[in-house]
């Protein structure tokens, strides 16, 4: 069992974790799977004069506790049950990585990208601070990301949701094969 | 918060039971930041595989997520189940508008995507995981979320 837990998860096990906390919150409190208006609420949180942001963000108060609880569970991972071996990602995307600079596939992330050394540099201001700010920008436009639309709202049968996940995709595409060989 | 339709996924119902009533949600993260890192979904790697469409992983686990929480939603519709404090369970309806924040967005929120590597949820996971830089991705995309807020009049929906 142990090391069954300490080996990574294959999809139809963390697929279905993941999907049935949709229902646990609505049963729980009523409350809908969404994690980006955390970001909304922390901006509701500072003293600013912008409509968007004028309403009580105690209400979300469950979900900030939620994402704090991410952390902390992210980090029981970590140092628990074992896993920063590499990521096995197939032959085909190290193949392509490689071949755009890609040469340390230890981590969870390309720590030769994604480390304090290499923040100011182009890439790092590219992948970390604008990725950031668009992911942000983006769910906020959209009114949702992965989780407010791709999950709760296709399981919803939504068609925005559908749209905004088509757009999540277009966006991806457009910046894994146009934006990412410019920028590494 | 008000029931406008900018506030698209917050909860329709309101009141916190204090600290007591927060602790479920504090496992359901723990839970979540378990399964996003055993699961590599917060993986930069991961999420260039799934858009260089080079293994099954990702769609796997969206899809899979997607189907247990349509079939869930699907019989709490049916049967009309109330929450446990007694509140029916209603999900609100995203407004169609004219599509544009949805395509626009969507489109925006992707390119983002796939810079970090990583939603808003794995974001918080690889802070978790000790990649404490991601703290930076975080703070970007609040200043996002904010520049949103303050575009917002301007914006086509």
């Amino acid at each position: 069992m142990i090391e069954f837990i300490s080996q990574p998860w294959p999809w139809y096990v963390a697929g279905p974790l993941i999907g049935i906390v949709v229902p646990a919150l609505l049963l729980l409190g009523g409350k809908v799977f969404g994690i980006s208006e955390n970001l909304r609420h922390v901006c509701a949180m500072m003293p600013t004069k912008v409509e968007f942001f004028q309403y009580e963000w105690k209400n979300g108060l469950w979900n900030l506790t939620m994402i704090a609880g991410v952390v902390a569970g992210a980090w029981i991972a970590h140092t628990y049950l074992g896993s920063s071996d590499p990521v096995a990602i197939s032959e085909a995307t190290k193949t392509d990585l490689t071949a755009l600079g890609v040469t340390d596939f230890s981590g969870l992330v390309p720590s030769q990208l994604f480390s304090w050394d290499n923040l100011f540099s182009g890439s790092g201001l590219s992948l970390i601070v604008l990725g950031g700010f668009l992911v942000g920008f983006g769910a906020r436009y959209a009114g949702g990301c992965t989780s407010g639309h791709a999950i709760s709202g296709l399981a919803d049968l939504q068609l925005p949701s559908l749209i905004a996940v088509i757009g999540f995709f277009a966006g991806g595409l457009i910046a894994t094969f146009l934006l990412l060989p410019i920028i590494l | 918060m008000r029931p406008s339709k900018n506030t698209s996924v917050a909860s329709p119902s309101t009141g916190n039971k204090g600290f007591m009533g927060l602790i479920p949600y504090f496992l359901i993260g723990i839970y979540f930041g378990i399964i996003f890192t055993k699961s590599e979904v917060i993986s930069w790697f991961r999420i260039q595989e799934m858009f260089r469409f080079q293994a099954f992983h990702m769609y796997g686990i969206i899809g899979a997520a997607v189907v247990v929480a349509m079939i869930s939603v699907f019989l709490i519709k049916r049967y009309r189940l109330k929450s446990l404090d007694g509140v029916e369970i209603v999900i609100p309806p995203k407004d169609m508008g004219s599509g544009t924040r949805y395509w626009l967005g969507g489109t925006i929120f992707g390119l983002g995507w796939a810079l970090t590597g990583a939603c808003p949820g794995p974001m918080f996971a690889l802070v978790g995981n000790g990649a404490l830089v991601m703290l930076v991705a975080i703070l970007s995309a609040v200043a996002g979320t904010f520049a949103y807020g303050a575009l917002r009049p301007k914006l086509p929906h």
